[in-house]
């Protein structure tokens, strides 16, 4: 069966204005990848999961300008000792990034590995990703493996003294920027990896993470505080047995974006958290899109996704996991909420479970609910002036999630800006 | 100290009058006791005092130290000096309890024009102050009441109103869910914080809370209004004969 007509045409439309990097030994995958476009197409509002969230200001050939914010604030992660590279709308800065040494981690930027005819990196480029194709399409992710000309390969063999900080500037505000990562972690090693800033004025990033037998990778994400830009983000994980991810994701501003998660767990004993916190205002959308598949034993999986919306902010979640036939003891929990600041602001939640064993515990939960007035009263009746007490609650609210980050100097610096930006809007 | 003169109070949403001319004073350095049946309108002279919404003040006046305090927000009578201990402590996940009461001290200070205290000094205060009403570290880094049992959430409003050291203290019910060594406890934070600068109104179903906290006057409220007023003796001739005869004596 074809795609339908209209779809067909603005897929084609947007891929004729696109040119293939140069593939080296990753032409095979790239080439794999665009074929997959053509295939599912790009993503259409009757599609199931965007049903929620228009995806035309992400699939069309023009980018939307996006002006670039300039904050008084420091970027976060900037006083941590960490391995920072640089990328200025989707392109790697030399010059602002740090060496690439690192003990116990292998880092190659991904347009030097193209170069090389043999490279790990040829066994997991659009592999994860075009596995993640299926139940659920995700051509957008599938366009970023084809046409992402930057990124990095990070090959973790040991335990890194330091993070790995990729920095995403936005300097042009009219930047159209696809990048791929990819991360291995062999098995015993560990690393955390930390990302911040919007990227682009339209980014669509892509990140592989394989993780072998009794691997760890920690990951923290902040997407940024500018209003205008858009971003796809797509996360494709495969755990090994004994593995553990943890990932937090902070979004804070930003007119639309779309966090896509998919997760497999395939050996027995693994561990996946993934968590995120938003807070948006205005013209502000935001989608956290997760799929998890359990497909070993006593694996464990939880999501917990709070937003904080105000002024007409649209939050959604799409959420499902999936145990497969076998996943016996699967621990599966999910928690999607919200806190409607207002009447203006909405949340839509779909969360689901499809699970084809008989010993396993999953659980889930979504709710939608305005600030609590009991508490309120108790609060404002102790001497605390309503707005103190109302972003006292917010940020009550978001915990959870922020409890998440394991590192506690990350998780106080998220909880420090959080602050700042519902102080802010007082 | 606290004056309230025939305060009449309905429920906001529907057509219910509550307190029908209410008369009370409560001076410095005394303890006053309300007591009265179901219904009597006990609570809802709490909530009236300390500002929560879903009330309609339609008559009368309340003043403290002889500032209006119908007009003000709940945090304004907080600052003022006005501290209600909740029948009903409010449980508030994610908001640790030593966080709650140092933006709560130090709000309050602020209002007042006062310095904040140093985290340094506001923890040396409440640790004092805590092991008086053997409220242990865990406690004051659980978030607000949460998980507490009864006795616990009780303690941390005295806890409060130590630390928060206001003028008029409201006691709503506090014996209620209480076992006997958990009102004692209570009783003690609440004498130790009884001093002349400051005033204390214990409403109460029951008379054993007052012989833990001594009251100056009682008072007996009925159908809104005060009926009728007396010494400590007034306490326990409701606990022996009930309520039934003194309204009818009064009616």
């Amino acid at each position: 069966m074809g795609l339908a007509d209209v779809k067909q045409g603005a897929t084609e439309a947007r891929l004729a204005a696109l040119r293939l990097p140069a593939g080296g030994c990753l032409a095979a995958a790239r080439q794999a990848a665009l074929a997959r476009v053509q295939t599912l197409g790009l993503p259409g509002r009757r599609d199931e999961y965007w049903k929620f969230t228009r995806p035309d200001t992400l699939t069309e050939t023009d980018v939307t300008k996006a002006s670039v914010f300039v904050s008084d604030e420091a970027p976060m992660f900037d006083d941590f000792d960490r391995l920072k590279i640089v990328f200025v709308d989707g392109v790697y800065d030399a010059d602002a990034s740090d060496d690439l040494s690192l003990e116990g981690v292998t880092i190659d930027r991904i347009a030097d590995v193209c170069g090389q005819d043999i490279h790990w990196a040829k066994d997991l480029y659009g592999v994860l990703e075009a596995r993640g194709q299926a139940p659920v399409a995700r051509p957008l992710a599938a366009l970023n493996t084809a046409f992402a000309a930057d990124g990095i390969a990070i090959h973790v063999t040991g335990t890194p003294s330091k993070p790995i900080n990729l920095v995403y500037l936005h300097s042009d505000e009219m930047s159209d920027a696809m990048v791929h990562h990819l991360v291995r972690v062999e098995a015993g090693a560990e690393a955390t990896l930390l990302e911040n800033g919007p990227g682009a004025s339209r980014f669509n990033s892509c990140l592989e993470i394989d993780i072998a037998d009794t691997g760890k990778l920690h990951l923290v994400r902040a997407q940024g505080r500018d209003h205008e830009r858009r971003a796809a983000n797509h996360m494709f994980a495969r755990l090994g047995k004994e593995s553990v991810f943890k990932s937090f994701t902070l979004t804070v501003n930003g007119v639309l974006t779309r966090n896509e998660s998919v997760i497999e767990l395939l050996g027995d004993d693994a561990i996946a958290h993934i968590a995120g916190a938003c807070v948006g205002d205005g013209d502000f959308h935001h989608d956290d899109t997760v799929f998890i598949t359990h497909d070993a034993v006593n694996c464990e999986s939880r999501q917990v996704f709070k937003k904080v919306l105000r002024n007409g902010a649209t939050g959604v979640f799409q959420g499902k996991i999936l145990v497969k036939e076998g996943a016996q003891k699967t621990d599966g929990y999910q928690i999607s909420q919200s806190l409607l600041l207002d009447g203006d602001s909405q949340f839509l939640a779909k969360p689901e479970l499809e699970i084809y064993a008989d010993d396993v515990i999953c659980s889930h939960g979504s709710t939608t609910g305005a600030i609590d007035e009991e508490a309120l009263f108790y609060l404002r009746s102790r001497g605390i002036p309503t707005a103190d007490a109302t972003d006292l609650l917010t940020l009550a609210f978001l915990a959870e999630a922020v409890g998440e980050v394991e590192d506690t100097d990350i998780a106080a610096d998220i909880v420090a800006r959080l602050e700042g930006w519902l102080s802010r809007r007082r | 100290m606290l004056e309230i003169k025939n305060l009449h109070v309905k429920l906001e949403d529907e057509d219910k009058q509550i307190l029908k001319g209410l008369d009370l004073t409560v001076e410095a350095g005394k303890v006053h006791a309300i007591m009265g049946p179901n219904g009597s309108g006990k609570s809802t002279l709490s909530y009236v005092l300390s500002g929560r919404d879903g009330y309609e003040v339609t008559e009368g006046s309340a003043t403290l130290a002889g500032q209006d305090l119908l007009e003000l927000e709940p945090e304004e009578r907080a600052a003022l000096g006005v501290f209600l201990a909740f029948q009903y402590p409010v449980e508030i996940p994610g908001v640790g309890n030593m966080t709650f009461l140092r933006t709560a001290v130090n709000a309050q200070r602020k209002a007042r024009g006062e310095e904040e205290l140093s985290a340094a000094e506001f923890l040396k205060t409440i640790r004092a102050k805590a092991k008086d009403l053997k409220i242990d570290a865990d406690m004051l880094k659980r978030p607000v009441n949460v998980g507490f049992s009864g006795g616990e959430k009780k303690r941390n409003e005295i806890l409060q109103m130590a630390m928060l050291e206001p003028k008029m203290c409201i006691l709503d019910e506090t014996d209620s869910g209480l076992d006997v060594d958990a009102m004692k406890l209570v009783a003690e934070g609440v004498n130790a914080l009884r001093d002349e600068g400051r005033g204390f109104l214990v409403i109460t179903h029951y008379q054993r809370l007052l012989d833990h906290i001594k009251p100056d006057v009682v008072h007996i409220l009925a159908d809104g209004k005060i009926v009728k007023t007396g010494g400590p003796e007034l306490a326990l001739e409701v606990e022996n004969n009930g309520y039934t005869d003194i309204l009818a004596e009064v009616s």
